[in-house]
């Protein structure tokens, strides 16, 4: 194997495709906001898009309200058909009844009392959404389940509702609902970092739609909107300063650290160790590594590198004439190569 | 000393995606608060429920420009200044100004008024960032030409982002909200193609979460970039690559030219001004042995990589006619380089 993969997906994974398809078409769009704190204005986002949406004529109701609103919300609350919940809980009959073209959920994080249909409400919004029916609603970073850890770091404490991840990616449309701190109560260190991690999650959520996207439509962008460094390790590598200073730029531009090593004929055992050495060590700072067999190394190297849409490369400087080194610099047309420094060979 | 007013930006990703709405809200809820709150300028662009925002605010008039037989208006900066509010409101922060105004760029009448205390709330989408220039060329096809540096926007108090999906604002298009109907079906299938408009989205969500960083870690200044600048166009690229890394990696940033007969080239001068405008400290150094001169400053200076643009097609075993790029990397072994991609499309 060499880092070439065949780009066309294979027939079960287009059969996934084309059914997920299916199943989009039919079901209703989600769209969620994305607030980093509480009282950052996202059920104003979500109201206001609703008000918006039956000026143009949509059919749209209130399925969920929270307690306690702000006095601009309660009034634009005002202005809609609500459903009522039922025993704690969204009325899923009275909605399926009434079927309208849009509903809006406030409050996406939330268990539903025991004895009801499902336990979380986000498991409530999917039987909507499974009926055709379009679906606005909002929650707050630190009820996303897969950023709770990362949450309490920050602020000591831990929401007990909680929706997961793979619902935002199942979103259609997901907004980030941004403000500057000051305008939202709390410790500005606090609010700025948990703004941040809001932030970099939307990306994420943005770029995986962007890959989708691409892939559906059979495009095989080069570029990309984030950095990618491929560290590219040898038995006689600075492994630790290439990855050292891999992971600070990766993790300064919030992009991906991947490692690399080309399996070649002829090695010796001494050197076979230092790079099983090296690949640890990469692993160990988290980069992800990969392993290619390959007779040409620079060629191994640059089809990898544009699979994975690499945008540094990180090599050692070679000491010897004829490097492999030369010819990746050659050809290199859409990353950069980063030459490093060689460990003093005595 | 008085204060300095302080910068808010509304940043976005394409027109129409709601920032100059976004910031007369602000406005308006700071005049309502009973700040004493003007309009520096605002660019109507004919959208009805943009310009209702603007209802009981005040406007500072326009100056008007005649240029090339066409009246231009843009801000009036001296009346802005003389009129003195708490806070000005000034959208589009990256135009340029037509020739015959008093500065070149908007950004600068925006200092004025920020040196005189004048708090400002402003607009731009991250491609008018200097250094995403190429990379929101190699995305879109299109070369943004009004662009500000990033110091400019780095120097800002608070950045908002003002987020809406690539469907929703596809969709504000299709029903004319954002232009003229005859522009909208080449505006979606240009600029404003979806995959266009989820990478700008991304590069925009990525810078201000960027932003709220720098603001929360501690500077190091370990490392220094230098940055070899020649006559070759693709300079530009260099300086824009050399300056987001050092950026990021919270890097001093130099750039040197290095000056084979003396006299320099009207094309370097050029991009050393370029530089020095990205804040880039600039130097000349003569010498012959040019990868020489480089290797020696670099040590002289600490710099601990070095970054370079790609010599033209040769071969290793061409010993004599050994690129700039091959001697460099022979001579400074012990310095990192980077040997930066055109990424042309």
């Amino acid at each position: 194997m060499t880092g070439h993969s065949d780009r066309r997906p294979n027939p079960d994974e287009l059969l996934r495709r084309v059914q997920a398809e299916e199943r989009r078409k039919q079901r209703g769009r989600l769209k969620v906001f994305l607030g980093y704190a509480p009282r950052v204005g996202k059920s104003l986002r979500m109201f206001d898009e609703g008000r918006r949406r039956k000026s143009r004529g949509q059919d749209v109701v209130v399925a969920a309200l929270q307690d306690r609103v702000t006095e601009n919300v309660s009034e634009l609350v005002r202005g809609f058909e609500v459903i009522p919940a039922a025993a704690g809980a969204i009325n899923l009959a009275a909605v399926f009844r009434r079927n309208p073209q849009v509903c809006l959920i406030d409050e996406l994080a939330y268990d539903n009392p025991r004895g009801s249909r499902n336990a979380e409400r986000w498991q409530d919004v999917e039987e909507i959404l499974d009926h055709g029916i379009a679906v606005i609603t909002a929650i707050n970073l630190q009820h996303i389940r897969e950023q709770q850890d990362a949450v309490e770091a920050v602020t000591g404490k831990r929401a007990a509702q909680s929706v997961p991840t793979a619902f935002l990616h199942a979103a259609e449309e997901i907004e980030v609902v941004d403000a500057t701190p000051e305008s939202v109560m709390g410790e500005a260190r606090t609010l700025a970092e948990l703004r941040e991690l809001a932030l970099l999650l939307a990306a994420d959520v943005v770029d995986r739609q962007l890959r989708e996207y691409l892939d559906s439509h059979g495009v095989s962008a080069g570029w990309g909107t984030q950095e990618r460094i491929l560290v590219c390790l040898t038995p006689r590598s600075n492994a630790a300063e290439m990855l050292a200073s891999g992971q600070r730029n990766a993790r300064r531009f919030h992009g991906a650290l991947l490692a690399v090593s080309v399996e070649q004929p002829g090695i010796g055992a001494a050197d076979q160790e230092r790079l099983q050495r090296h690949l640890a060590l990469a692993r160990e700072m988290g980069a992800e590594v990969h392993c290619l067999k390959s007779a040409d190394f620079a060629e191994a190297i640059l089809a990898f590198a544009h699979e994975q849409r690499i945008t540094q490369l990180f090599l050692g400087h070679s000491l010897r004439a004829r490097s492999p080194v030369e010819r990746l610099i050659h050809a290199a047309e859409d990353f950069d190569v980063r030459l490093f420094p060689h460990p003093e060979v005595k | 000393m008085s204060r300095r007013g302080t910068l808010k930006i509304y940043l976005g990703y394409a027109a129409g995606v709601g920032k100059t709405y976004r910031m007369l809200e602000e406005a308006q809820a700071l005049r309502a608060a009973g700040a004493d709150v003007a309009i520096g300028y605002f660019e109507p662009h004919g959208r009805a429920e943009t310009i209702a925002k603007t209802a009981g605010l005040e406007f500072v008039p326009r100056r008007t420009i005649a240029y090339g037989g066409t009246q231009f208006e843009e801000m009036d900066t001296d009346a802005v200044l003389r009129r003195s509010p708490a806070i000005a409101v000034v959208d589009e922060f990256a135009h340029s100004n037509v020739p015959g105004s008093d500065r070149a760029k908007r950004w600068q009448d925006v200092r004025l008024l920020l040196e005189a205390g004048i708090d400002v709330l402003t607009t731009m989408n991250v491609q008018h960032l200097e250094s995403l220039n190429d990379q929101v060329w190699h995305i879109t096809g299109v070369r943004v030409r009004e662009t500000l540096p990033d110091w400019v926007v780095d120097e800002a108090d608070e950045l908002v982002l003002v987020d809406l999906t690539p469907s929703a604002l596809r969709n504000r298009i299709q029903r004319g909200v954002v232009y003229a109907s005859e522009k909208v079906h080449r505006a979606l299938d240009n600029f404003f193609a979806e995959a266009n408009l989820t990478a700008l989205r991304e590069l925009a969500i990525r810078h201000t979460a960027h932003e709220v960083e720098e603001k929360l870690v501690a500077p190091r200044r370990e490392e220094r970039i230098l940055i070899c600048l020649t006559a070759k166009p693709a300079s530009v690229n260099l300086i824009r690559r050399g300056k987001r890394m050092a950026d990021y990696l919270q890097a001093d940033c130099l750039a040197l030219h290095v000056a084979v007969e003396g006299a320099i080239d009207p094309v370097v001068e050029r991009h050393m001004n370029f530089a020095g405008n990205l804040r880039i400290h600039t130097h000349v150094e003569e010498g012959s042995d040019i990868a020489r001169v480089i290797a020696e400053f670099a040590r002289l200076h600490h710099v601990t990589q070095i970054f370079m643009g790609r010599s033209g097609p040769r071969h290793w075993y061409q010993r004599f006619g050994e690129t700039i790029v091959q001697q460099v990397v022979r001579l400074a072994r012990d310095i990192q380089i980077t040997i930066v991609a055109e990424r042309r499309r």
